[in-house]
């Protein structure tokens, strides 16, 4: 069985790939339409409203959904021909609560890792390593019904984790955890995806949480691709000069944009896109021949959230 | 210095995530796997001591007439013989069938589990059958550890030498081959119910209602049937009454249902029928998870 386990993930093979992909259910909704991304090995985001396609496009990597049409590659795989294959090198976490009450998580654990074919000794073995990797000790004898939300949810990463995926799809990880936990769980997969090396796609509707994390993004919205796209990429080219004086920005608003720059009115600052090192002086010129009294310029990383849909731009903005 | 250091100092060292490079076993081993699990916390083993309390006493239920039975029939006494015993132990079996096929389906539908199993290699047929066979073989284990104790009590009071063992043998043998197609028919309509619902009260409930319902539609159908032929038609109605025509017919027991034994075709009939119920009810097992969301 040809396994990438020695290479380290960023090898040039993309662990995921879709060409116009497209689910429509018996129902007549479409949940996916049209979908083409290339997702390079490390850690992706992929964010989206509720209701996106996020979990519908976890459940065709997985092969439990067939496409309406298009093709997909999960490792270089075909999921719906291969599902076998797929998903002994996927681990799978979801939403939802689906661990068992009345039983141990150092058994369920053991459990899900024989299901996914390892020997019994091999299971146990790993089960309590990857328990602990998650940061649950001696409390994995103990029965999960007992446990709280957050310890529920280390343990449903361990189960997905346990059989040594090459790909972790991890569908809302942070939910139902108070800031704390989803701090220690976003730190976890931050960890999963360095140290451990497996490539992991990480689902969320809050895009302000996970891209700390993440090497790439992938944004949908609709059943549609907004954008995708590695995060230095993003965030290369859209250095930002936040200019604020004390009166008169609407002034220098139109001065600016009369001299060519991009320029974004945000309540009281004035959002310049820097494109080459005389945007500076340019700026400070006319400022100066405008007479105003410069408050503040500092330079602005575009937050991601900027890069995508205005909803959601709108939202993360409003918070700065 | 490195040798006595090294030697005294004991240090734990977290060697940090460690690729897994083992064997990865495919499908027939996931199943057999689940199966094993299934098997397991029908007796309630791996589990909190609570979860043992109720199987293990339906075990005495099974365990203890095998030795009254064999202590009666030391004493010389007629007792059942191996092909009536599971007969007489249709209540305990149909209660164990209750509880034991809402704990190895309905608890997975409850706490969702069914997506951390389909989201691995294992499919969702092998799912439905492993869950099956775990069933069928909970409470066959019942049944033959009976029949075992009953025949080991047997074989050392018997009498007529080597020939009364072998005789004792290949009645105890007939015994198990009877008990496996009585367990089959009722075990394959219980998980089929079970897995209707993720509610383990309504699910037992469903089951019990299936026999109970059944049997006195069946009576009162065959004691309203005009002729001889509609009343053993009605038999067919109830899965208890069909098994025992099926035992009838199949190991010729003079005690019941001796239209079935003589040359008609009901005893055929019946046999048809049962194979039909328990390969029915499995493929609407396996369809059923076809269907339920992962």
């Amino acid at each position: 069985m040809p396994r990438g386990a020695g290479l380290p993930y960023r090898h040039p093979v993309p662990v995921i790939t879709t060409q116009s992909l497209t689910k429509r259910y018996a129902n007549g909704v479409t949940a996916l339409k049209d979908l083409t991304v290339e997702v390079e090995p490390g850690i992706i985001g992929l964010v989206g409203a509720n209701g996106a396609g996020k979990s519908t496009l976890i459940k065709l990597l997985l092969g439990l959904l067939t496409p309406t049409s298009g093709a997909i590659r999960v490792l270089g795989l075909d999921p719906v021909t291969q599902s076998a294959e797929v998903r002994a090198r996927v681990g799978y976490m979801p939403e939802h609560d689906c661990l068992p009450s009345d039983i141990s998580a150092a058994e369920f654990v053991t459990h899900m890792g024989r299901i996914s074919g390892l020997p019994a000794a091999a299971a146990r073995e790993r089960a309590s390593e990857t328990l602990r990797h998650v940061g649950l000790y001696e409390e994995r004898y103990r029965q999960i019904g007992g446990y709280s939300t957050g310890m529920k949810q280390r343990v449903k990463l361990a189960q997905a984790l346990v059989h040594d995926p090459q790909l972790l799809l991890l569908d809302e990880p942070t939910n139902g955890l108070d800031p704390a936990g989803r701090q220690a769980m976003l730190s976890l997969i931050h960890r999963i995806g360095t140290e451990f090396g497996i490539s992991v796609l990480v689902c969320s509707h809050l895009l302000g949480e996970i891209e700390r994390i993440c090497d790439s993004l992938v944004a949908i919205d609709g059943g549609r691709l907004l954008r995708s796209a590695s995060l230095s990429s993003m965030t290369q080219h859209t250095d930002l000069l936040a200019v604020e004086v004390d009166e008169g920005e609407q002034t220098l608003f139109d001065a600016l944009t009369a001299r060519g720059l991009q320029v974004k009115q945000e309540d009281r600052v004035l959002l310049v896109r820097v494109t080459q090192e005389e945007t500076y002086d340019l700026i400070r010129d006319v400022v100066a021949d405008l007479d105003l009294s410069l408050h503040r310029l500092e330079q602005r990383r575009y937050r991601v959230a900027d890069l995508f849909a205005p909803s959601t731009a709108a939202q993360e903005v409003s918070r700065v | 210095m490195s040798d006595l250091t090294s030697a005294r100092t004991g240090v734990i060292h977290d060697i940090g995530y460690q690729r897994y490079q083992g064997p990865r076993l495919g499908r027939d081993y996931a199943l057999r796997s689940l199966y094993t699990y299934s098997l397991r916390s029908a007796f309630g083993l791996g589990r909190s001591f609570k979860s043992k309390i109720v199987p293990m006493t339906l075990g005495a239920f099974f365990i203890g007439p095998a030795l009254l039975f064999t202590v009666l029939r030391s004493q010389g006494l007629e007792t059942v013989t191996y092909i009536e015993f599971p007969a007489a132990l249709t209540i305990p079996s149909v209660i164990f069938l209750a509880l034991v096929a809402p704990e190895l389906v309905s608890r997975d539908l409850r706490d969702r589990t069914l997506p951390l199993y389909f989201s691995r290699p294992l499919s969702r047929t092998c799912y439905a059958l492993a869950k099956a066979a775990a069933l069928f073989s909970a409470l066959m284990l019942l049944l033959s550890l009976a029949l075992l104790i009953m025949y080991l009590g047997a074989v050392f009071s018997v009498e007529g030498g080597l020939t009364g063992v072998l005789d004792e043998t290949g009645d105890f043998l007939q015994g198990l081959l009877n008990a496996a197609i009585l367990t089959a028919v009722p075990t394959s309509l219980s998980i089929l119910i079970a897995s209707l619902s993720g509610r383990r009260v309504l699910a037992s409930g469903m089951v019990v209602a299936l026999f109970m319902i059944t049997a006195p539609v069946s009576t009162l159908l065959q004691e309203a049937a005009g002729s001889e032929d509609l009343q053993r038609l009605a038999g067919l109605l109830d899965p208890l009454t069909l098994t025992s025509g099926v035992t009838a017919w199949l190991f010729d027991v003079e005690n019941y249902a001796t239209y079935l034994t003589e040359t008609s075709p009901y005893g055929l009939l019946y046999t048809l029928a049962a194979f039909i119920l328990t390969v029915g009810s499995l493929l609407l097992l396996v369809l059923r998870y076809r269907k339920v969301a992962s």
